[in-house]
């Protein structure tokens, strides 16, 4: 019933906001203020794409039954990570872990590697892992993602639940998931994130009942729930063959590449003045040979082991007449030395270079080849030994820094199935200041924007549609901070200067945006079935630093190859009195936005500025403050104080 | 790779700074081959700063000990690095070139 309401309201939504942006396309545009024009209907048309994407996914709202009876002999290890999180709190929702009524084995994933942790560990009987001896100092170690991985190679239960360190789980929150694994394709079910420490009032957002509720059920309804790193129980089988497929298709990249590169490097070798020897020249006439070869054999499409292991051979056979002629003429030189009979060559005469010399003075590390840098690093890179990572099969993406998302997206892309099961299972603990919470959003976005540059989901093969559409939903939904700006930015230019980017406030506006914003609200009404969904309108918009910092590092971060700047959730609270600095663009906003009132009323009371668009606007800027309000709470927030105001479990 | 060199009382001193490999090897060679033709028939070959030698460098080396014996004098080879070092007892060349400590030691005897 739910469903046939919002879909109603979809429908709704969609033609009003059709109607009314095609009117302010094709006839609404003030040209001679284009400046503002033009951004502001930008600006609309995007949020006008975000709220028909989230009617798409409501559109399908999946409202499950519960799952099956679980098959009783399904292993299960149960992973909880932890970096620097407080020994008590990684230990407490160890313990529930342990506690969980299905058969499984609970795993503490120490990234810290803290001896108290290990010995906790021991005496509670938990296994406890840290990183191999592969995860050298020189190797990316991929964070969460890393840890994740390191532990997938040393345990071998059929499924995985991944906890966070404070999420305490419920005892059935295997039997409650599990029976969703009956169907093969199954390859995730992921449970609701619930924080047991936030009031009622919720002043940082930290709860997410759209997205845990409306928005996950709708992404169900399209087989594209999310992963989102806690919570959730994974089939290895799968997780395997994303890393699999992920190490064949990266080394053949490699392969490509390094191929590509060996032809300017040997070229460039050649042009090299250095380069005289007739010897060396012959050296790379053969490189050059064997990479050829090696690029008509990957062509061809044979094993990537094979070709490489030839490219190796055939080099290092070159390399080694090189070095042979080295020594041959050394010892000719030696020869001559000693038939001069003017100095001692040795006491048994001119000593003979050993073969086996002659092969250690051919290896890798010693060969002259190293002396053509460029080119011995294509040789280097031809290779299936994934040497640039600590394990070559990372069944976690490792190209975002929400590995989560990633990983989904390429289950998703291969054929697996996944499910969002709508009932809090675990509980755990948000940020308790704005500080945080600010590092936990911008970590977020920057995570989803890498994706979305990296794996962009509107051209991955293998996704349906609906799944792409669920993907660039959520990554659309990053983009607002740039359109927030335009919002507030067209209210100030008005009230001050008196420009409208509409040519005019007519009939003609309001019959067609108020209907609109109507529907658009009773669209989240329907949707959200009660749930409040205002304290995350307002952060979406009042955020929007956050997020236009989280696109232009992301940006940074793909194309540039420059570092995100990115730091791990802290858990615990950030000492320190209010820090208003944290929200200092917001501040310079608000101030704007109320003197721009001000002025707005005083040039109406001067007669030179028209009512109805005054008022407008003071009623658009009146709407941004109120929004951005919350920051004001959520500046002197001093933290969670459960004696003040109880936890109400039930709600979600 | 950076060569340079000093004439001292009874030796001239020649310091080979960074790897001595197949693309600097010819370049040893031309460049001791001018000291010696400009008059010194004793070279210390200082490796105090040559990090890496490979069998180029290595046949470089033994060609301008032929150069000097050739011209009447001798070459040697002071400070030399563990790489270096291990490079010039596998291949047995350490029974030809000593290696002396400094560069002024390699001649104070002789």
């Amino acid at each position: 019933m739910t469903r046939f309401w919002t879909q109603v309201v979809v429908v709704l939504t969609v033609l009003t906001g059709l109607n009314y942006i095609a009117w302010r396309w094709m006839a609404s545009l003030n040209w001679e203020a284009w400046w503002i024009a033009l951004p502001l209907v930008v600006a609309e048309t995007y949020s006008l794409i975000d709220v028909m994407l989230f009617g798409m996914t409501v559109w399908k709202l999946k409202i499950r039954k519960g799952a099956p009876q679980p098959p009783h002999d399904a292993t299960v290890d149960v992973f909880i990570t932890t970096y620097n999180e407080d020994l008590d709190m990684v230990l407490t929702t160890a313990l529930a872990a342990q506690r969980i009524r299905h058969p499984h084995s609970t795993w503490i994933l120490d990234d810290g590697a803290r001896p108290e942790l290990k010995a906790l560990c021991e005496q509670h009987g938990l296994g406890y892992v840290t990183r191999s001896g592969d995860w050298t100092k020189d190797l990316p170690r991929h964070a969460k993602a890393g840890n994740l991985n390191n532990a997938l190679m040393v345990t071998h239960g059929e499924f995985l639940l991944i906890l966070d360190a404070d999420q305490i789980p419920e005892p059935d929150i295997l039997e409650k998931t599990l029976g969703y694994f009956n169907n093969r394709r199954v390859a995730l079910v992921q449970t609701p994130q619930y924080f047991s420490n936030v009031p009622a009032s919720d002043p940082l957002g930290s709860q997410a009942p759209l997205f845990y509720g409306p928005i996950q059920q709708g992404k169900d309804g399209w087989n594209a729930a999310f992963f989102c790193g806690s919570n959730a129980i994974l089939r290895r089988e799968a997780l395997m063959q994303l890393g699999l497929v992920g190490y064949v298709k990266e080394t053949e990249k490699s392969i490509r590449r390094a191929l590509a590169a060996s032809r300017a490097a040997i070229k460039q070798a050649r042009k090299s003045a250095d380069v005289e020897s007739p010897l060396v020249a012959g050296v790379l006439d053969e490189v050059e040979a064997a990479t050829r070869e090696a690029q008509e054999e990957v062509d061809a499409g044979r094993p990537l082991s094979e070709v490489t292991y030839r490219v190796r051979r055939r080099v290092d056979a070159a390399v080694q007449t090189l070095v042979e002629a080295d020594i041959a003429a050394l010892q000719a030189d030696l020869e001559e030395i000693a038939a001069m009979e003017l100095a001692h060559v040795g006491e048994a005469g001119v000593p003979v270079v050993a073969d086996d010399a002659v092969r250690r003075m051919s290896a890798r590390d010693w060969s002259p080849l190293g002396a053509l840098e460029s080119v011995q690093a294509v040789l280097d890179a031809l290779t299936v030994e994934r040497s640039n990572e600590a394990q070559p099969v990372m069944p976690l993406a490792t190209i975002s820094v929400t590995e989560d998302m990633a990983t989904a997206m390429r289950m998703h892309a291969m054929g697996w199935e996944s499910v969002y099961h709508h009932e809090i299972l675990a509980y755990g603990l948000a940020p308790e200041d704005l500080k945080t919470m600010l590092t936990q959003r911008l970590r977020w976005a920057q995570g989803t924007i890498q994706v979305l540059l990296r794996e962009n989901p509107l051209v991955q093969k293998g996704l349906k549609m609906g799944q792409r559409l669920m993907y660039f939903a959520t990554m659309w939904t990053y983009l607002s901070g740039f359109a927030a700006v335009i919002y507030f930015a067209a209210p100030i230019i008005y009230l001050l200067l008196g420009i409208l980017p509409v040519s005019s406030l007519s009939w003609d506006f309001f019959v067609r945006f108020i209907p609109f914003m109507v529907v658009n609200q009773l669209l989240f009404a329907v949707a959200g079935r009660g749930i409040p969904t205002w304290r995350g309108q307002q952060y979406s918009l009042a955020l929007f630093p956050t997020w236009i910092k989280a696109c232009t590092t992301a940006a940074r971060n793909v194309w540039f190859g420059r570092p995100l700047g990115f730091a791990v959730t802290p858990k615990a609270r950030q000492s320190g009195g209010p820090s208003w600095s944290l929200i200092r663009p917001q501040i310079v906003v608000s101030i704007l936005l109320a003197v721009a009132a001000v002025v707005g009323i005083i040039r109406l009371v001067t007669g030179l500025a028209e009512p109805l668009g005054t008022l407008v606007n003071v009623a658009w800027v009146v709407f941004d403050l109120v929004v951005m309000s919350i920051l004001v709470r959520a500046v002197l927030y001093k933290g969670y104080e459960p004696a003040a105001e109880p936890v109400n479990r039930e709600e979600s | 790779m950076e060569f340079s060199y000093e004439v001292k009382d009874s030796y001239a001193e020649v310091k080979a700074d960074g790897r001595l490999n197949m693309v600097s090897a010819p370049k040893l060679r031309e460049f001791v081959t001018d000291v010696i033709a400009g008059g010194s028939n004793r070279i210390v070959v200082n490796l105090e700063n040559t990090a890496f030698m490979d069998s180029s460098g290595l046949g470089a080396l033994i060609g301008c000990l032929k150069a000097a014996r050739q011209a009447g004098g001798d070459l040697r080879i002071a400070a030399v690095q563990p790489q270096v070092n291990m490079v010039l007892k596998l291949t047995s060349m350490d029974k030809v070139l000593t290696a002396y400590p400094t560069a002024e030691e390699a001649f104070s005897n002789d």
